[in-house]
């Protein structure tokens, strides 16, 4: 895939200026997520009413793709029944690991498929997803999340790492 | 760099790059439309023509299995098999050939050293000696050693530089120091230690010593009787052998105290079911039928970077590195982690604004192969307090169109992410 793809101009954006960037201090639900192949890691924190996603906000250290993807995330999820955030969730993880394409697709992924390109990057998946993970991780109140083994919440296998 | 220059460059070496390149035939691969410039030698090398020929006669026509039968090709195997031990016992001049243990590969070898030497030999309270610069195959065998064993680490730190304290490693020694083991080229970062200094001090004190030397065997000339090194560990993927094959050198006085890693067949002498006869050196520690074709694919190996000759090598990849270091540097916003004196092969860089993992992506787009990440060596992330870095590591078959081809990638980076 030309990765260009993967690198447009909104993701640039996002990752220059993140949206909902900080910490919550009124936060109902909290995760932390983490990707310990590539120090991927970050925070995501939420101030849910009556299912109702009020406020959300993320910070953390990452590379540009988990990072533009957090923040498109919080911004696309603000406002949105907790339901529909999950919802949201599973079809975000399905386009990225290539279950699911949104240009033959219905979906609600909207802007967010700017992401799809990563499915042909199979290092960088877990970049795109692990704010997902970690937004589905607040969801369920499970403090710290992990791109692997047991603590993988949307169950994708383990890479390794080697010299 | 232009021809003159680079022609002039090559005959001071000594080295015939293009000729040489020729031999790898996966160097001639373009990768998303561009040549490939591969620049992950540290993790792994590629294999010249010479080798994967020598498997392909082996495989068709020598293959059996070793030490067992007394038909042709049980003998030729053996004799393949035997005869690339003898190889390469002298392209590391180890003292004889029965010092040499085929193993997996490095961390294969450690583990080795930690399981017959160090579960053999080490107590409570007893003392080992890493460094900072340790990839994790040499550190976590030492740490799961310590947990059974309660002995305890020490850490010889480096400087800003990547270069190891050596005040501070003389300070390290007591009388509870049973072992030392450090790398010779640190692979995140291409420091050179100074380990024929760092054993001497140690035999001063009685404490024999292990090295690491998968980073250093592919780019430098290896005598472990110069060394005096107790234990030398290295892989064959990393110096254009085959993966699953590496060494594990050991002084024979060492190696004959030591108890036996695995138990099966081969590494035996006679079985009943009261009492096993092992067997000698270096048999002891090979057990089970090994990675035949690797072994002989790894001698292979050796004769191939005998014929080129290791001095030569390492002033190409002397030439290679300054230039790439300097025109790196040069960068804005490039900041380049490890700057020793002494230095080996790798480039690790970080770009400002940038996470590596993007850097890599978007190189890998340019064709140019780097490593991103902590490259195993986490520690050595934490003393510079980086998450990961890119890495770019030289191999002779490498050229300065290739570190222009990086130079020009890195830039790009810069400009998608301005």
């Amino acid at each position: 895939m030309d990765s260009k793809q993967l690198y447009q101009e909104v993701v640039l954006d996002h990752n220059k200026k993140p949206r909902n960037w900080g910490s919550l201090a009124d936060a109902t639900h909290r995760a932390e997520g983490l990707n310990p192949l590539c120090g991927d890691h970050i925070w995501v924190a939420l101030k849910v009413q009556d299912g109702l996603i009020e406020k959300i906000a993320f910070e953390g250290e990452s590379c540009a793709i988990c990072k533009a993807s957090a923040s498109m995330m919080t911004a696309n999820v603000k406002g949105k029944q907790i339901e529909q955030a999950e919802r949201l969730v599973q079809e975000f993880r399905d386009m990225a690991t290539g279950r699911l394409n949104p240009a033959t697709q219905p979906s609600q992924l909207g802007r967010l498929v700017v992401f799809a390109g990563v499915k042909d990057l199979p290092s960088r998946v877990k970049c795109a997803i692990l704010p997902w993970h970690t937004l589905h991780a607040a969801f369920h109140d499970r403090g710290t999340t992990s791109t692997e083994g047991d603590a993988d919440p949307m169950g994708l296998s383990p890479a390794s790492e080697s010299a | 760099m232009n021809s003159a220059v680079l022609a002039t460059v090559e005959r001071s070496t000594g080295l015939d790059v293009a000729r040489l390149r020729s031999d790898f035939p996966i160097l001639r691969l373009k990768v998303n439309g561009n040549p490939l410039a591969y620049l992950d030698n540290a993790a792994s090398s590629q294999m010249p023509q010479r080798v994967l020929d020598r498997l392909i006669r082996y495989q068709t026509q020598e293959h059996s299995n070793i030490h067992r039968a007394v038909h042709y090709l049980s003998e030729t195997a053996t004799a393949a098999y035997e005869g690339a031990r003898s190889t390469i016992q002298r392209f590391i001049n180890a003292r004889e050939a029965r010092e040499v243990i085929y193993t997996r590969g490095t961390t294969d070898a450690v583990n080795l050293v930690m399981q017959g030497f160090g579960r053999a030999f080490l107590g409570r309270g007893d003392e080992i000696i890493l460094s900072q610069l340790e990839h994790h195959s040499n550190i976590v065998p030492w740490q799961m050693l310590r947990d059974e064993k309660g002995c305890t680490l020490r850490v010889v730190p480096c400087n800003d530089a990547g270069e190891l304290l050596l005040d501070e490693y003389a300070a390290l020694f007591n009388e509870r120091t049973r072992l030392v083991a450090v790398t010779h080229v640190s692979n995140a970062l291409g420091t050179v230690n100074p380990i024929k200094q760092m054993i001497a001090q140690a035999h001063a004190r009685g404490v024999p010593v292990l090295v690491d030397g998968a980073q250093a065997v592919p780019h430098l000339a290896v005598d472990v009787q110069d060394l005096d090194c107790d234990f030398y560990c290295f892989s064959g993927h990393k110096m254009f052998g085959p993966t699953g094959i590496g060494i594990l050198y050991g002084k024979a006085h060492w190696l004959e105290k030591m108890q036996p890693y695995q138990g099966g067949g081969d590494m035996i002498l006679s079985v009943s079911f009261e009492r096993t006869v092992y067997n000698s050196i270096p048999h002891k520690f090979e057990a089970g039928t090994p990675p035949i074709a690797a072994a002989i694919g790894l001698g292979a190996a050796v004769d191939y970077l005998t014929d080129i000759g290791m001095p030569h090598i390492a002033a190409w990849e002397h030439e290679l590195l300054t230039y790439a270091t300097e025109q790196v540097e040069a960068l804005p916003g490039v900041r380049i982690v490890g700057t020793a004196q002494d230095k080996a092969s790798v480039l690790s860089f970080t770009v400002a604004g940038v996470h590596p993992h993007d850097v890599g992506t978007l190189l890998n787009e340019d064709g140019v192969a780097v490593r991103t990440g902590h490259h195993c060596a986490q520690p050595v992330m934490q003393r510079f307090a980086i998450p990961a870095t890119a890495r770019a590591s030289f191999a002779f078959y490498n050229t300065f169109q290739e570190v222009d081809q990086l130079v020009a990638g890195i830039r790009r980076v810069q400009e998608i992410f301005s």
